[in-house]
């Protein structure tokens, strides 16, 4: 459970699964197996939960593939390469990239404050590091359009730009790569840097050559998580954005107007094409996990 | 503790303190002083508001619905996913991971695409007397799709450490699976289940694209409390907004509270 206690976001859940997961999967794996085969009782349960993902999750993502491919291959791709539809794409896979390698690095830095820092106010800032987890995210456009919007307090006003798309989604990923590297930063060994900084290497040499590669996994799986998300952000854009064609519309608000104008075929062949985007960073986040633990064991 | 060089340490400390203030303190903050900036007189208006009153009734009752649904089928599929084994257990905890990555708007568009009266089984289920889309039906089930991961990502954890070993116990002294369900696993998890439920009841509160793309928006019908947040700010009723976006964050904000002050009196225990 180390770890585990100051990472009440979900995402976390990852990295737990990540350390105890190998050996404690063994454990039940050395004990007789009898009641590990489905029962009668756990068959309809299972067959429940089947019918319940399918009827909730399988069939209507299937649905949407469906539609997307059912104009033919000539739709599907004209509509993927609309000039406003690229143009969407464009600005959404640079800001959520660009705020993903932010968050890489601020991320970091979040993480290494809260851990290995003491001062006053310490634990406000890590329940803040969650406010943008649960915060409703039209809320989150909201409250930055208060400070940077129109009626800024502070003279600042970057509503309707570029920047405010790049500042919502620096607030909603904020969480992301803070959640995944603490637990793993809170495992790490002292006496592994201290061995290195008593044979004389510097702060930044010790954090380089040996802090680094162990957090490097879980900056990864925080980076594909804060990436995915920025990808697919809607609600916090709404307000702050403007909804500019061609200058800060994002995919998402794209795939509405198209659903709004009755164009179902063409919001499910975008829809399809970030289907595919989650797809890859969960495909990732696997293999990222399973290299770490085979790392541990 | 090696020796950090001691300007590097307040350095990145104020860089960290900096960065969250302008991120999320200020901003937040600015929610509790637009609501409150003419005293009580935002919360008066929006809450005599029926509009209003409707959006957070319906909200409420989603949430109340989803957070249950949620809880049942979460706990259910974690058990299964951690004490069985079964042809597809990868694929299943690979779908149950997915709507953490994909866009609301996405979730939205794939229900309605199913369960719209024009669709097969949007229209079977219309003729029978339900519709889903544009309808409470569809609202919960958009958000229950968003919330789907949460106490599953909580309990799934628990249940591979606690292992199974107390259950075999419990059966081979006679236990029934329900009795030992009830007596056994479920108190070993209630504090994973109890975290689960905050996060998908924080989630729920808070659904804002899917709801928004099944519900037709409709004022006084389908009409959410984030959904009445928009529509509030775009027809210059600012205060109306910040009212009811007030209410939202302290609920959020609750939520999480509670998670981070519980959590840490488990690991005690």
């Amino acid at each position: 459970m180390t770890g585990t206690a100051l990472a009440p976001a979900p995402v976390i859940r990852d990295e737990v699964i990540v350390e105890p997961a190998p050996t404690a999967i063994r454990s039940v794996r050395a004990q007789p197996r009898y009641h590990r085969r489905l029962t009668a009782a756990s068959g309809l349960g299972l067959g429940v939960a089947v019918l319940w993902l399918s009827l909730l999750v399988l069939i209507p993502l299937a649905a949407v593939v469906g539609t997307a491919v059912a104009g033919g291959p000539g739709a599907f791709w004209a509509a993927l390469t609309a000039p406003q539809t690229l143009n969407a794409i464009g600005l959404t896979v640079a800001v959520a990239a660009g705020i993903a390698l932010l968050n890489a690095v601020m991320g970091t830095i979040i993480a290494w404050v809260l851990v290995r820092d003491r001062f006053w106010g310490r634990g406000v800032l890590n329940v803040v590091i969650d406010i943008p987890f649960a915060m409703p995210t039209i809320v989150a456009g909201l409250v930055l359009l208060s400070l940077y919007g129109p009626r800024s307090p502070i003279g600042v006003n970057i509503a309707n730009t570029r920047m405010s798309v790049a500042l919502a989604i620096a607030f909603v990923t904020l969480p992301f790569v803070v959640r995944t590297v603490m637990p793993v930063l809170e495992e790490l060994e002292l006496d592994v840097e201290e061995a290195a900084s008593s044979l004389g290497a510097s702060s930044w040499v010790t954090f380089r050559r040996i802090v680094l590669p162990s957090l490097a996994p879980a900056i990864t799986s925080g980076v594909a998580l804060s990436f995915a998300r920025g990808i697919s952000e809607y609600g916090s854009l709404v307000l702050l954005t403007g909804n500019m064609p061609n200058r800060t519309e994002v995919v998402s608000v794209r795939v509405l107007s198209h659903i709004e104008n009755g164009e179902l075929g063409s919001a499910a062949a975008i829809a399809t094409g970030m289907l595919v985007i989650a797809l890859a960073v969960l495909a990732t986040l696997d293999l990222v996990q399973r290299k770490a633990a085979r790392h541990d064991s | 503790m090696i020796r950090e060089p001691r300007p590097l340490k307040l350095a990145l400390r104020w860089l960290v303190i900096g960065y969250l203030i302008l991120l999320v303190l200020w901003p937040v903050s600015l929610v509790v002083t637009n609501t409150f900036a003419d005293g009580l007189t935002n919360l008066k208006t929006a809450f005599t508001s029926p509009a209003v009153l409707s959006a957070l009734r319906l909200t409420a009752k989603v949430t109340i619905w989803a957070v249950v649904l949620n809880l049942v089928f979460g706990v259910g599929v974690s058990l299964l996913l951690v004490r069985y084994d079964f042809w597809g257990k990868r694929v299943l905890s690979t779908l149950v991971d997915l709507p953490l990555s994909v866009s609301p708007v996405v979730v939205g568009l794939a229900l309605m695409l199913v369960y719209r009266r024009d669709s097969a089984i949007g229209g079977a289920l219309y003729d029978l007397g339900y519709q889903i889309i544009f309808a409470t039906p569809g609202i919960i089930a958009a958000t229950v799709f968003v919330a789907l991961p949460l106490v599953i990502r909580e309990v799934v954890p628990v249940l591979i450490e606690v292992g199974d070993d107390q259950e075999q116990a419990a059966r081979s002294l006679g236990g029934s699976g329900w009795q030992v369900f009830w007596r056994v696993t479920l108190p070993s998890i209630r504090w994973a289940v109890v975290y689960g439920v905050v996060l998908a009841l924080a989630r729920s509160l808070g659904e804002f694209g899917a709801v928004k793309v099944v519900s037709g928006n409709i004022s006084l019908r389908t009409q959410t409390a984030t959904l009445a947040v928009e529509e509030t700010y775009a027809n210059f009723q600012q205060g109306t907004a910040y009212a009811v976006a007030f209410l939202l964050t302290v609920a959020a904000v609750a939520c999480i509270t509670a998670v981070s002050l519980l959590r840490p009196r488990e690991d005690a225990s």
